[in-house]
């Protein structure tokens, strides 16, 4: 080609043949790009539009859960006992305040902050992103709530909040029994689905006793607000708000007027008391001494209070009704009583002499009344708690007869079904119980000491008050309950279904036909009868009468003889320690000797006596001997037990399902 | 020869007038006035500094391109070379003293605005080239000298665009110039050739990214690889189009752009919010309007009776091409993220110059489509 000449003309016409060639295949691969960019277009737009959708709505949307309002705890008599009130708070944005640092500086002087708590909230503020809000304060007192609002104007990105907390209106009078809560831990997250699902920062859920039992019941649902976010997160405006559901509300048994008194009582002491109805088995009042408040808890515990309550040797933290075992010593004495008679091993004449003490087996066991009681027959070994009595008697009843007996009512087992994770079974000794759990036999000599509650033996406080409880009644098995509910059986049909029971095949022993029957009418109760001839149960009941009543009974000075207040009861005075002859023989007062190794004093009792309602178990810890400690406390409450009764009525017949 | 120089070339204003492509100044005030709805709404539906801006950019430069439009082409083309040696200056200015912004020193301060003379080199070499190659004859165009020459004209504002650092604009001067030298007639097998040596220099080339274009490219080829660093804008702009579906969310209704999930939406991403608000129907709208604007500077190119002004509407219609189709890939996702506009739609004053300059001269050359420069 370069050898051929060519004009101007046709080199121009070569050069634009060339540029439209050119351009031409050009156009056709823009047409391509274009059909690509079109056909990529179609795939975003139309075949994939819905994930995208989704995806923009996921960027967009984000919810807020709110934390869900705790359903609330009342009385008996509807008073709440664990319910919700305002609180004031103080939030600050920090994204919204001009001058951070001056407004902080502002409100220190306002409120006033410590100088540990103005550095905390500093140093939370640099945690958290700009338009998160952060709580200055939880709990305002009224004082500086007014105090931030009178001065709001200087306080530009301060806002004054009204929230909800938990509160506990009696304080230390219901700690043990409900619990508290407290923020929710790692562990509570992990071991309840349902705290986990609703959790949210700063939710409280219940850390012990019926807070923590009946939390799903609770806690309720959370309100969500569902916000229209920004790519960094902040919250442009509000799209819906649900609203949460306020947890259940439970109704308990309990009288908050018995539940002061027994507070009161028990003020500078540690020990329980607890009053029970013993035929619908409610619980009237659970106190254990000594207690705290529970609010102390709401807002994170100073060092000093939670110090003191942890470091107490009176272990406040610990519910000793249910969760604290003790040796019963004689207010198991009716019990043995019963199964002696019932196992036909003595008469109620049988006789014995008690000289202060018994030699047995090589070993001396002492009455504690050391001149000794003289000749004593049954009844009056009650009356006036004679152990050399009981010692002869459990010789010859032996421990493996008299545990079935106990075991029917109630002592080495939880008197409450799964309500408290804290709840204590105790135990009551068996010859087999021995051999498997320490391997040794079983040496006579420890029934002896088993008969007077001493030993191996170890019961909740509340195990005896239902123990006294299934004795007053005549017999019968009853369900202690905490819960309030709406269908309850009426007394005459509780009666009535004990007065059926009585001619009825014993059949207690067959666990087989016991859970057969469970299993085909669930929630009925049945109210079984726990001995072979009633008989018995009225004569240890009518020597308990007499214990309190009669001139020579050990709780005689702690009796009433007006008719409508009289009961009937068992002292108890539990050895902590064995006692060595040197001690013995110097005989001191419960005040000579050092605390821990005093005497526990219990008092179980029921009244009044004519028509028996109520059982009562009164336990003071260390408190030396049962008559002169616990008796005069359990006077007491059965008179406002009993003056609470007519009341008490009302609201049960409300309640009835069946008349 | 005779008839062409025979022809008059003293034209009336009105006769000028005449002869306006109005199809083209009408697909212009179409992007325009999409264009500035669509800066309204990345101020989220306000008049905000972003919107005012370019609306007077626009309705300014608008206004320069139907004056410049009055310039003969013979103007244009005895400019052309001092048209690149200024945009060259001003690239050596920038390089020397020019205001940096986000890490990059691209612009020039001219006291009344701040000029990215990067933009003006894809007009400028553009022009250059087509005087260049004017009066070359077809046989002398692959001629050694002629490549070495046309090299160093493309050569010289790339390295200063690369040095800047601004990869996607001098990858865009080098497309618009490279289109310009297929279109001269250069020898195919130089094309061939060349990009055989890229595609085997390519992992060198690679090895003198900065880090951060290393990770645009690998986001480019798995976005779900980081996706709140480097893949975080190809995600968001394809949610935002994807979730755009066939007729869009409404005007103001983007809320990919409005809660600012979008990165760069006033200048590389501005596509995605028009497409996330107006949907397919909108895109191919939009796309359509390109597509005729192309067609209209094609034909116009077609029409030219000189090679300068034919060379130039090619060259330029295919660079516009170019940049829209690069701006449109990325932000779908078919394309590595390199800055690069989308002309006329994005927020910037230096490429809406660049454009406006381009178009005039495009509208220059129908008007003078008969005039044969010597």
């Amino acid at each position: 080609m370069e050898h051929t000449v060519f004009s101007d003309g046709d080199s121009n016409v070569r050069k634009f043949n060339t540029i439209n060639r050119r351009v031409f295949i050009l156009s056709i691969a823009k047409g391509v790009i274009f059909t690509g960019i079109l056909a990529r277009l179609f795939t975003l737009q139309i075949s994939d539009s819905k994930k995208y959708l989704t995806l923009s709505d996921k960027n967009r949307l984000r919810e807020w859960r709110l934390p869900p309002v705790r359903g609330e705890f009342k009385d008996y008599f509807n008073n709440t006992i664990a319910g919700n009130t305002e609180v004031y708070q103080l939030h600050v944005i920090p994204e919204q305040v001009e001058n951070f640092k001056n407004l902080m500086v502002r409100l220190k002087n306002i409120l006033p902050l410590s100088n540990k708590q103005f550095l905390k909230i500093i140093k939370k503020k640099n945690q958290q992103k700009p338009w998160e809000t952060l709580i200055i304060s939880e709990n305002l007192t009224w004082d500086q709530f007014s105090k931030v609002n009178f001065y709001l104007h200087e306080l530009s990105g301060a806002k004054p909040v009204l929230s909800v907390a938990r509160s506990y209106p009696f304080k230390d009078n219901y700690t043990h029994v409900l619990g508290y809560v407290a923020q929710a831990s790692e562990n509570d997250l992990l071991n309840n689905e349902n705290i986990k699902n609703k959790h949210v920062p700063g939710l409280r859920v219940g850390k012990t006793g019926l807070e923590k039992s009946f939390e799903d019941e609770l806690i309720g649902t959370n309100g969500v607000q569902r916000y229209e976010v920004n790519a960094f997160g902040k919250r442009i405006k509000q799209v819906n708000f649900q609203k949460g559901n306020k947890g259940k509300e439970i109704k308990l048994t309990l009288d908050t007027e018995v539940q002061k008194l027994c507070n009161e009582l028990l003020a500078d002491k540690a020990g329980s008391i607890s009053v029970m109805d013993i035929y619908t088995g409610e619980i009237i009042a659970m106190h254990s001494s000594p207690s705290f408040d529970p609010n102390l808890f709401m807002y994170g515990i100073s060092f000093k209070d939670w110090d003191n309550i942890r470091n107490n040797p009176n272990k406040p933290l610990i519910n000793k009704t249910i969760s604290g075992l003790y040796s019963p010593g004689s207010t198991i004495k009716p019990v043995v009583a019963l199964s002696a008679l019932e196992n036909n091993v003595i008469s109620p004449n049988f006789k014995v002499r008690c000289t202060g003490k018994m030699e047995m087996y090589g070993q001396t066991y002492h009455c504690w009344k050391k001149e000794g009681h003289g000749i004593v027959d049954l009844k009056s070994a009650i009356v006036q708690s004679c152990d050399t009595y009981f010692y002869e008697m459990s010789r010859r009843l032996g421990v493996d007869r008299l545990k079935v007996t106990a075991s029917r009512f109630g002592l080495g087992n939880k008197v409450f079904n799964n309500l408290y994770n804290e709840e204590k079974g105790g135990l009551f000794p068996s010859t087999n119980w021995k051999k498997t759990n320490l391997g040794q036999g079983w040496v006579l000599g420890e029934t002896l000491i088993t008969g007077i509650g001493q030993g191996y033996v170890q019961t909740t406080p509340l195990q005896l008050c239902l123990m006294t409880a299934q004795l007053a009644n005549g017999g019968f098995k009853i369900y202690p309950t905490l819960i309030s509910n709406k269908n309850q059986e009426s007394l005459e049909k509780i009666k009535y279904k004990m007065s059926q029971k009585l001619h009825q095949e014993e059949k207690y022993d067959s666990s087989i036909v016991r859970t057969a029957e469970e299993f085909f009418k669930p929630g009925e109760k049945d109210y079984k009868k726990l001995f072979r001839n009633q008989e018995n149960v009225k004569f240890v009941l009518d020597a308990m009468f007499a214990s309190t009543n009669q001139w020579n009974g050990t709780s005689y000075r702690s009796r009433i003889e007006d008719k409508k207040y009289q009961y009937a009861g068992k002292t108890g005075t539990a050895q902590v320690k064995k006692i060595t002859e040197k001690q013995r023989e110097l005989d001191l007062d419960t005040a000579q000797i050092p605390y821990e190794d005093r005497d526990h004093a219990w008092f179980v009792a029921f009244g009044p006596y004519k028509n028996p309602r109520y059982s009562i178990c009164v336990f003071v810890e260390h408190g030396g001997s049962g008559s002169k400690a616990a008796a005069p406390l359990a006077k007491k409450v059965i008179k406002k037990v009993i003056d609470r009764h007519e009341e008490r009525e009302k609201i049960r017949k409300r309640n009835l399902v069946d008349i | 020869m005779f008839q062409q120089s025979s022809y008059t070339e003293q034209l009336t204003f009105f006769q000028k007038l005449r002869s306006f492509d109005f199809i083209l100044v009408l697909c212009v005030l179409i992007l325009g006035l999409v264009s500035n709805l669509s800066m309204f709404s990345t101020d989220g539906g306000e008049f905000l500094y972003h919107t005012k801006s370019h609306l007077i950019r626009f309705v300014v430069f608008f206004i320069l391109m139907l004056f410049l439009s009055f310039f003969s082409l013979r103007f244009w083309h005895s400019t052309a070379y001092l048209f690149y040696i200024v945009v060259l200056g001003f690239l050596i200015w920038a390089s020397l003293y020019g205001v940096t912004a986000s890490g990059s020193q691209r612009w020039i301060n001219l006291y009344f605005i701040n000029l990215q003379p990067s933009e003006l080199m894809k007009i400028a070499i553009i022009v250059c080239f087509a005087r260049f190659f004017h009066r070359e004859q077809i046989t002398s165009v692959s001629s050694f000298k002629n490549i070495i020459v046309s090299l160093a004209i493309l050569v010289m504002p790339i390295v200063l665009v690369v040095s800047q650092p601004d990869l996607g604009t001098s990858i865009l001067i080098a497309a618009s110039g490279l289109i310009v030298l297929w279109l001269a007639g250069l020898n195919i097998r130089y094309f061939v050739y060349s990009g055989l040596i890229l595609l085997v220099s390519f992992p060198f080339v690679i090895s003198f990214l900065k880090p951060y274009q290393k990770l645009r490219i690998l986001s480019f080829f798995n976005p779900d690889r980081d996706p709140l660093g480097a893949g975080y804008q190809i995600i968001q702009s394809k949610i935002a189009v994807g979730s755009g579906g066939l007729l869009g969310k409404g005007f103001l209704q983007g809320t990919q752009s409005y809660l600012e999930f979008l990165p760069e939406k006033h200048t590389d991403f501005i596509f995605t919010l028009f497409s996330e608000e107006q949907g397919f129907v909108g895109s191919v709208f939009l796309l359509i309007i390109y597509g005729i604007l192309i067609y209209r500077i094609i034909k116009i190119g077609s029409i030219s009776r000189s090679y300068f002004g034919r060379l130039f509407c090619y060259g330029f219609g295919s660079a516009i091409f170019i940049y829209i189709a690069v701006n449109m890939s990325m932000v779908l996702g078919l394309l590595p993220i390199v800055g690069s506009p989308l002309p006329i739609m994005s927020y910037g004053g230096s490429s809406m110059l660049a454009t406006m300059i381009g178009l005039s001269i495009v509208m220059s050359t129908k008007i003078y489509h008969k005039q044969i420069i010597n």
